[in-house]
């Protein structure tokens, strides 16, 4: 049977950059639309009427929305190529906890470093920092978070790596200094294709923030 | 060799519940710790150091945490009576819908217990609209999972008392069996099964607990 699979998609979303990283390992050929969230399309309307967000994935016309849930849904189905959850159930859940925490933790920070000043701001990039720290102790001697190969956080944490530029300089500050692990690891991944391909440049990144701030009118 | 499963718990949460509900749904023994949420106990800290919070389900010493982790765990750990359906495409979407009321429907809950006036019919207003677009799911359905209970009935659970406690000791309106007669009917079957109303939250206790909890936050704020 022939696979019909549709990405919707918005280039500088860490969150579609992980279905692009996901789709790549396992060798999955999609097309990918690219939506404007300011004029969201009928599709995205129809396909995601509960959040009407991307990335939504459209799988034989069935949509699949949340990325955390996409990337298992694609490890699930194509699932004889590249696992990116290990096998081991206690594994399973060490790797589903630290997505979560990425999730908990890198959008709300990461939009706060760059939307605020201030207090806010240098409360944020604190915590962002001591969050780096904590994932730099997950990650410890391994290439990957999934060891030996690419895994599931991997995935999930390596497209904010294309923001960090964009935080750096609103925020003033660096994030190697602060964790050399973390983007020694970063620039491991980037090493893959399936990365490379779907992390945009870090200075188109910081010109998107800069276009933001001044629509919502912050210095 | 004998297995040895620990829960760490809180009797009013309904992260700790829906573990609970897991486990006996498998019929897992497990030892259950209940946690003073304003004095952790030293082994909760050494568990969870990155959260702090409960639920922790501790597997012959193995410890993890966040309550939707712990759930896929003990269904990939125990497969008799599996709680997640097999097909990926169900799968992802009993994961949406849990997420849908962890990171929708509890948040929303939040901003109502916490604010008042224009800014707390707003947040009913939203619950209104959450709720109805999960009751959506249940239509054609005996449970959200089909003919048996299963994963989202499990996260679902919230519904069962809590969230209606909550109402009652803030003295809104939201969750009536006028406007949500599925989800009312619903929750008409899960109660008649043992281990669901195992686990119902003790209704006065409840309501003296939120109502405390309220007063100290509030102080708490000023």
């Amino acid at each position: 049977m022939s696979e019909e699979v549709v990405l919707l998609d918005f280039w500088p979303s860490p969150f579609g950059m992980r279905m692009r990283i996901a789709l790549a390992e396992k060798g999955v050929k999609y097309e990918s639309k690219e939506e404007d969230l300011r004029n969201k399309s009928d599709l995205l309307l129809q396909m995601n009427p509960i959040h009407k967000k991307i990335p939504v994935l459209i799988h034989n016309g069935k949509p699949v929305c949340e990325s955390l849930i996409q990337v298992q849904y694609i490890d699930e189905v194509w699932h004889h190529k590249s696992p990116l959850l290990p096998s081991d159930p206690y594994q399973r859940a060490i790797a589903r906890f630290w997505a979560d925490f990425v999730d908990k933790k890198m959008p709300d920070l990461g939009r706060k470093i760059w939307a605020t000043k201030g207090e806010e701001q240098a409360n944020a990039k604190k915590e962002f920092i001591e969050s780096l720290k904590l994932l730099e102790g997950e990650l410890g001697d391994k290439p990957y978070f999934g060891g030996e190969n690419l895994g599931y956080v991997d995935v999930v944490l390596v497209p904010f790596y294309s923001w960090f530029y964009a935080y750096e300089k609103c925020g003033d500050f660096s994030i190697e200094a602060e964790c050399p692990k973390l983007l020694a690891w970063a620039k491991g991944c980037l090493e893959k294709e399936s990365v490379s391909k779907s992390l945009p440049d870090q200075e188109k990144v910081y010109g998107f923030v800069l276009q933001m701030k001044k629509v919502f009118g912050i210095e | 060799m004998a297995d040895e499963v620990k829960l760490f718990g809180m009797w009013a949460s309904p992260y700790s519940i829906r573990v609970e509900l897991a486990l006996k749904l498998k019929g897992i023994p497990y030892e259950y710790m209940e946690e003073d949420l304003s004095n952790k106990s030293s082994l909760l800290l050494k568990y969870n150091p990155v959260h702090k919070k409960i639920p922790v389900l501790v597997h012959n010493e193995k410890p993890i945490a966040e309550s939707l982790v712990i759930l896929e765990y003990i269904d990939e750990t125990w497969r008799n009576n599996p709680v997640l359906p097999q097909d990926p495409y169900d799968r992802a979407m009993a994961r949406f819908w849990a997420k849908f009321i962890d990171e929708k429907l509890l948040v929303t809950t939040r901003k109502v217990s916490f604010t008042a006036g224009k800014e707390q019919e707003q947040a009913i207003e939203e619950i209104t609209e959450q709720l109805k677009q999960l009751e959506n799911e249940l239509q054609g359905k005996e449970f959200f999972s089909g003919h048996s209970i299963g994963y989202l009935d499990i996260v679902a659970n919230v519904l069962v008392s809590w969230f209606g406690n909550v109402q009652e000791a803030l003295g809104v309106d939201m969750f009536t069996e006028e406007k949500f007669p599925i989800l009312f009917d619903w929750i008409g079957k899960v109660v008649k099964i043992d281990i669901v109303n195992e686990c119902r939250i003790p209704k006065e206790k409840h309501l003296d607990y939120i109502r405390s909890r309220l007063e100290a936050l509030k102080s708490a704020s000023k």
